[in-house]
C-alpha cells in the first residue's frame, strides 16, 4: 500500500495555515457591514491580516490548532491500519514543525503528550469504505474554545417554551447562540442535528461542517430554517468577539436524523470563524489537495 | 489607538474606559489555567506547600507582575529543541475559566491588566475596582498577527506544566487590545449580554 505520511503532512499544513476561501470571503463581507472605526471592525480586519499571514508564514491561523478530526472514505483495498499508522505519524511530524500545538493532554494524568498523540481518540479518525477508486481524507481542525459552547437541548425544553418540532429547534439553537457570546470567537458557524442520541447528535452536527459555506439542506423547510437562524442570531448584535456588531454567525447548517420516540434532541456544535477544514483526494498517483 | 508601556501606573489605568483600543509595550507573562491554579494553591491561599522550584519562580514573577500583565495564551513555539524560543502562534484563550482566580492574583501580584478573550465575570470585574486594573480584550484567534507582536521570549518557567500552560515571559511592541473591562466599574460584556439577552427575549415568544 503506498505511503502518504507526506502527503497527510501537507493536508495538515494546509488545514492549520490556510483558510478555506469561502471562509475568508464571507469575513470579508462582513467587515463592510461594521461601522469604521467600531472594536467589532476592527476585530475583522486584524482577523484577516492575520489569515493573510498564518497563509504566507505557513504558521498556525489560530494557536489552538484544536482537536484534529480525520474522515477517511476509501476504496477497497486499502488498510485502514496503515492509514491509521500514517495519520498519526503526519500529525507528530506537524508538530514538531510547529502547524500544530502539542494538543493532546491526558485527562487523568494532566500530562501532554507534546505531540499529538493521544490515545485512539486523539487524534480522531473515522474511516468508511465507498464504492469507486478514490480516497479522500477530510481534516476539521475543531478548537477549545467554540467547543466548549456547543450544547445539546432535550426536547421540550420548558424553559424556552420550546416543543418538539421545528419552532423549538429554533429556540434552542438561538438559546445556544446567546450563551456562547465571547466565548466561541464569533462570527461563528453553526451546526445542528435534529434528532438521533447523545452521541450521534454531537458527531453528526459536526459532520455537517465539512460542507461549503452556503450548501443548503436539500430539504425547504430545513434550508428555510438555516437561513432564519443566520439572520435572527445575527438580530442579537453580540457581533465579532461579542464586542457588539452586526454579524454574530457566517452561516448555519442543518442536519435531520433518526431518533427513538422517547428522544428528540437538538445539538448544536458552535465553531469559530477559524473554520479550518479541508480535503485531499488520492486519484490513481495524484494527490488533488481542494 | 493609545499606547501603552508595561509597567502601567494606577493614573494610566484610572484614564482607560471601556472601549479604548490600546497597543501594549513592555514585557509581561502567559498564564492560564494551570497558572492560575498553582499561584492561588501554593502562594495565595496555601493550601499545597511550595515545592521543586516553586519559590524560586515566584521570586521571579513578583517584580514581572507589579504593575504587570498577565496574558491568557497557550501559544505555539518553535525552537524548543534548541531553546531558542520563539513565539509561532499566541492567541488569547478564554479567561472566563480564570474567573474563581483572577481577583485574588491581580491584589496578590498588582496586577495591572489582564490580557485574553471573552471578558470575565462580576468577581474580576470588582478586583479591577479594587486593584486597581482593567481586562483588555485582545482578537481571538488572531494568532500569528498578535505573534508577530511578541518580539523576544526573554524566558520560561514551569515548562513541566506544557507548552500551552507554562509562563512564558515576553517582551511586546504594539500587542493589539481593546479595553472591554475598565477600573470604574463597566464591562462591555456585560452590556452586550443584557441587550442581546432581550433580542433573545423578544425572538423567543415570536
Ligand atoms: S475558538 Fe477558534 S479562533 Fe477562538 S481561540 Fe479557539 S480555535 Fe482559536
Amino acid at each position: 500500500m503506498r505511503d502518504l505520511t507526506h502527503e497527510i503532512l501537507e493536508l495538515i499544513r494546509r488545514t492549520s495555515s490556510d483558510l478555506p476561501k469561502d471562509v475568508e470571503e464571507r469575513l470579508k463581507a462582513a467587515v463592510e457591514k461594521e461601522t469604521p472605526g467600531s472594536a467589532a471592525r476592527g476585530a475583522l480586519e486584524t482577523i484577516l491580516k492575520n489569515v493573510e499571514l498564518s497563509r504566507k508564514n505557513s504558521s498556525p491561523i489560530c494557536q489552538d490548532t484544536g482537536t484534529p478530526i480525520f474522515y477517511v472514505k476509501y476504496p477497497a483495498g486499502w488498510s485502514t491500519l496503515q492509514l491509521k499508522k500514517q495519520i498519526r505519524a503526519a500529525l507528530a511530524d506537524a508538530t514538531k514543525r510547529s502547524y500544530m500545538r502539542p494538543n493532546s493532554v491526558d485527562a487523568v494524568s494532566d500530562k501532554n503528550t507534546g505531540n499529538n498523540l493521544g490515545g485512539d481518540d486523539f487524534p480522531y479518525i473515522h474511516f468508511e469504505e465507498i464504492e469507486g477508486d478514490e480516497l479522500t481524507i477530510e481534516l476539521m481542525l475543531k478548537g477549545g474554545g467554540c467547543e466548549n459552547v456547543g450544547a445539546q437541548y432535550s426536547m421540550p425544553d420548558n424553559r424556552l417554551g420550546a416543543g418538539r418540532d421545528l419552532a423549538g429547534v429554533r429556540k434552542a439553537v438561538l438559546d445556544a447562540v446567546h450563551k456562547a457570546q465571547g466565548q466561541g470567537c464569533a462570527p461563528g458557524i453553526l451546526g445542528v442535528a435534529i434528532g438521533g442520541d447523545h452521541g450521534s447528535g454531537y458527531i453528526k452536527s459536526k459532520e455537517v461542517l465539512y460542507d461549503k459555506i452556503g450548501a443548503r439542506n436539500p430539504d425547504p423547510k430545513l434550508a428555510a430554517l438555516e437561513e432564519q437562524l443566520t439572520r435572527e442570531a445575527n438580530e442579537m448584535g453580540i457581533g465579532p468577539m461579542g464586542f457588539g456588531g452586526k454579524t454574530t454567525v457566517i452561516d448555519t447548517k442543518i442536519i435531520g436524523l433518526s431518533r427513538v420516540p422517547a428522544s428528540y434532541f437538538v445539538t448544536v456544535s458552535y465553531m469559530c470563524w477559524a473554520y479550518r477544514r479541508r480535503k485531499m483526494t488520492v486519484r490513481g498517483e495524484e494527490v488533488i489537495y481542494d | 489607538m493609545r499606547e501603552i508601556t508595561i509597567p502601567i501606573s494606577d493614573d494610566v489605568i484610572r484614564e482607560l474606559k471601556v472601549g479604548d483600543p490600546v497597543a501594549l509595550n513592555g514585557v509581561m507573562i502567559t498564564g492560564r489555567d494551570a497558572v492560575h491554579k498553582w499561584m492561588i494553591e501554593t502562594f495565595i491561599k496555601k493550601t499545597r506547600a511550595p515545592q521543586g522550584d516553586d519559590l524560586a519562580v515566584y521570586e521571579a514573577l513578583k517584580p514581572v507582575l507589579a504593575g504587570g500583565v498577565i496574558y491568557h495564551c497557550g501559544p505555539v513555539v518553535s525552537g524548543l529543541e534548541t531553546k531558542e524560543y520563539k513565539f509561532v502562534a499566541a492567541g488569547p484563550t478564554t479567561s472566563i475559566r480564570e474567573e474563581p482566580y483572577q481577583a485574588d492574583v491581580m491584589k496578590h501580584f498588582n496586577v495591572k491588566g489582564v490580557i485574553g478573550k471573552g471578558g470575565m465575570g462580576p468577581k474580576t470585574l470588582k478586583g479591577c475596582q479594587e486593584t486597581p486594573g482593567v481586562y483588555f480584550h485582545a482578537i481571538g484567534g488572531a494568532a500569528t498577527f498578535i505573534a508577530q507582536s511578541v518580539t523576544r521570549v526573554l524566558g520560561v518557567h514551569k515548562l513541566d506544566f506544557g507548552v500551552p500552560e507554562a509562563i512564558w515571559v515576553i517582551e511586546v511592541k504594539d500587542l493589539p487590545v481593546v479595553v472591554t473591562m475598565d477600573s470604574h466599574g463597566q464591562s462591555l460584556h456585560q452590556v452586550i449580554e443584557e441587550q442581546s439577552g432581550k433580542v433573545l427575549q423578544d425572538l423567543l415568544t415570536k
